[in-house]
């Protein structure tokens, strides 16, 4: 029974992660129709930012601390944003009249791109993320182990829920992402200036990648330069297990296959962990292919 | 308050317009008749800014807005009533609204125009919670207008908003559109297939054949012409 309480919790940490990642593959699929497979990489870039800003704000807030920990998390969030909205800028939005299959290589292009130049800016021997929050044991009860990592793991990724919510469903730019998913013209016929839209949910969708590069960090602290790539896939899995477009189903998606994979790996074999999220994939494909959910496709009339 | 000098569009190759001229004068309703595949949608699209005029002037109060971005035309205080209406059915009625006042900040703006929006049409005003993909096709029609009005155009451009609706219902719309018209000076250029009623409630009218304006004038001596009789408006 601890036993499987303790997967549950290892699971929901590490579903919580990729619920984080797939929410910026739904957001961006949800108003431009693509999958942006770079966006696995600014999991890593986010990492790594963290990796980068830690000292300096060691410098200044003494750590590990929670503050410093959250200001490290809050800095890493607002550089991927940038670099999120300069990715579409300079890569895809010269392309957005073009076929889908264009932008998709060009996504799969970028995500080689930010992978080597990592390698040759970074190195490609892991790193060991410094300790930006206090790491011990919370609860030890029996077999049972809650740290201090994995609350926080669920608790930002609880806040970040909620704030995303209360932007799309409460704000006027909310309002604007939801009218350009639902019908680009109309929502220019309203007075939205799209591409303000689109460098907008770029930039929140790579804030959300880079607070889960960090969590990542704090509870598996070593990274690389090709560590998005796996997390990536599992989370665009995620995405299209929840249904593709929908942000609550993406959400869901993540926990279930974070939960799901850490079940497997601890009960079954951990050789097959990672194959776990695509072979849900397979099963989604073919019984539910708009994610559990995902409505039909509205037809247009 | 609108001069269109000369405008060409075309998709891809193939020209959808050849060169139409036409002028709306303020406080005016003017419309644009012609059978399907004319070009009275791609002429409204080109206004609005939704495709780039390949050629020609649009002239606005003015100033040529040939070739803005649709966000830029709005704010000018053009709204676009599209052909399909375009409401978003995902959102409430209320949201649908609050997005036809998109680039409004003032509240208490937004709470007036949606208060006057409401006068025109009661019936939004019952079903404002609800997801506007559940209202009727009438009241889908009622709400696009409605969230073009919450924008406080002075232009209004509407793509055949009798589509689709039983013959009652078209009536109440076009009684509507005239009393905007009157009370509030709104110019208004129509789109519309049914020539009889867009004659009706208009001051002038342009016949639109294949990408070229074929026949234009006051819109009582339209409805008198027997051209225009025999094509249609049925004898
Ligand atoms: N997206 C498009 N791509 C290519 N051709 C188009 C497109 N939209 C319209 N056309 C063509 O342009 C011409 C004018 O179309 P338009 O929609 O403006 O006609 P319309 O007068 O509004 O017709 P209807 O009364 O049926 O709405 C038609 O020949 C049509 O086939
Ligand atoms: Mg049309």
């Amino acid at each position: 029974m601890t036993e499987l309480l303790q997967q549950l919790i290892n699971g929901l940490a590490l579903g919580s992660i990729l619920a984080l990642i797939a929410l910026g593959y739904t957001m961006v699929y949800g108003i431009l129709r693509f999958i942006n497979f770079a966006h696995g990489d600014l999991f890593m870039l986010g990492a790594f930012a963290g990796f980068y800003i830690s000292p300096a704000v060691a410098a200044v807030l003494p750590g590990p601390s929670l503050g410093s920990g959250l200001v490290v998390l809050g800095l890493a969030m607002l550089i991927c944003a940038v670099l999120g909205v300069v990715i579409e800028r300079v890569a895809y939005r010269p392309l957005r009249r073009r076929p889908k299959l264009t932008v998709l290589i060009t996504a799969i292009g970028i995500s080689l791109f930010l992978e080597n130049t990592g390698q040759l800016v970074f190195g490609a021997t892991p790193k060991k993320f410094p300790e930006i929050i206090p790491v011990y044991p919370v609860l030890k009860f029996g077999g049972l182990s809650i740290t201090s990592s994995q609350l926080i793991v669920l608790g930002v990724t609880l806040l970040l829920l909620v704030a995303l919510r209360h932007i799309v469903l409460k704000t006027r730019m909310g309002m604007a992402m939801r009218a350009l998913a639902f019908n680009p013209e109309a929502a220019a016929l309203m007075g939205i200036n799209t591409d303000w839209i689109v460098s907008f949910t770029f930039g929140l969708g790579s804030a959300l990648a880079a607070a889960a590069g960090i969590l990542f960090a704090i509870v598996y602290p070593s990274i690389d330069p090709l560590m998005g790539i796996l997390p990536g896939l599992k989370a665009f899995v995620a995405a299209v297990l929840g249904g593709i477009g929908n942000l609550p189903g993406a959400a869901l998606g993540g926990i279930l296959i974070g939960v799901t994979e850490t079940l497997v790996a601890g009960y079954l074999s951990s050789t097959y962990r990672d194959a776990i999220a695509f072979g849900i994939l397979i099963v989604i494909l073919l019984v539910k292919p708009s994610g559990l959910l995902g409505k039909k496709e509205i037809e247009k009339v | 308050m609108l001069e269109i000098k000369n405008l060409q569009v075309s998709y891809g190759a193939i020209p959808a317009l050849h060169g139409i001229s036409l002028s709306v004068k303020a406080g005016s309703i003017v419309t644009l008749i012609g059978a399907n595949g004319a070009g009275k949608t791609t002429a409204l699209k080109a206004i609005s800014g939704l495709l780039k005029p390949k050629t020609g002037e649009i002239l606005y109060e003015g100033k040529n807005i040939a070739g803005l971005p649709p966000h830029h035309i709005v704010k000018l205080g053009l709204s676009h009533v599209p052909e399909g209406r375009m409401i978003f059915t995902n959102l409430t009625v209320l949201e649908n609204l609050q997005l036809g006042a998109y680039l409004e900040k003032d509240r208490r703006v937004i709470r007036r125009e949606l208060e006057h929006v409401f006068g025109l049409f009661p019936r939004l005003q019952e079903r404002q919670p609800q997801l506007a993909g559940t209202l009727s096709g009438g009241e889908q029609q009622m709400l696009a207008i409605g969230r073009a009005l919450m924008g406080r155009p002075r232009l209004l451009l509407l793509d055949e908003p009798s589509l689709g609706l039983a013959p009652l219902l078209i009536k109440t719309i076009f009684e509507k559109i005239v009393e905007i018209n009157r009370e509030q000076g709104l110019t208004v250029l129509l789109v519309e297939q049914n020539a009889n009623l867009a004659l009706e409630i208009s001051h002038f009218g342009y016949v639109l054949e294949t990408g070229r304006i074929a026949l234009s004038g006051e819109s009582a001596s339209l409805r008198q012409n027997p051209q225009v009789q025999s094509a249609y408006l049925g004898g």
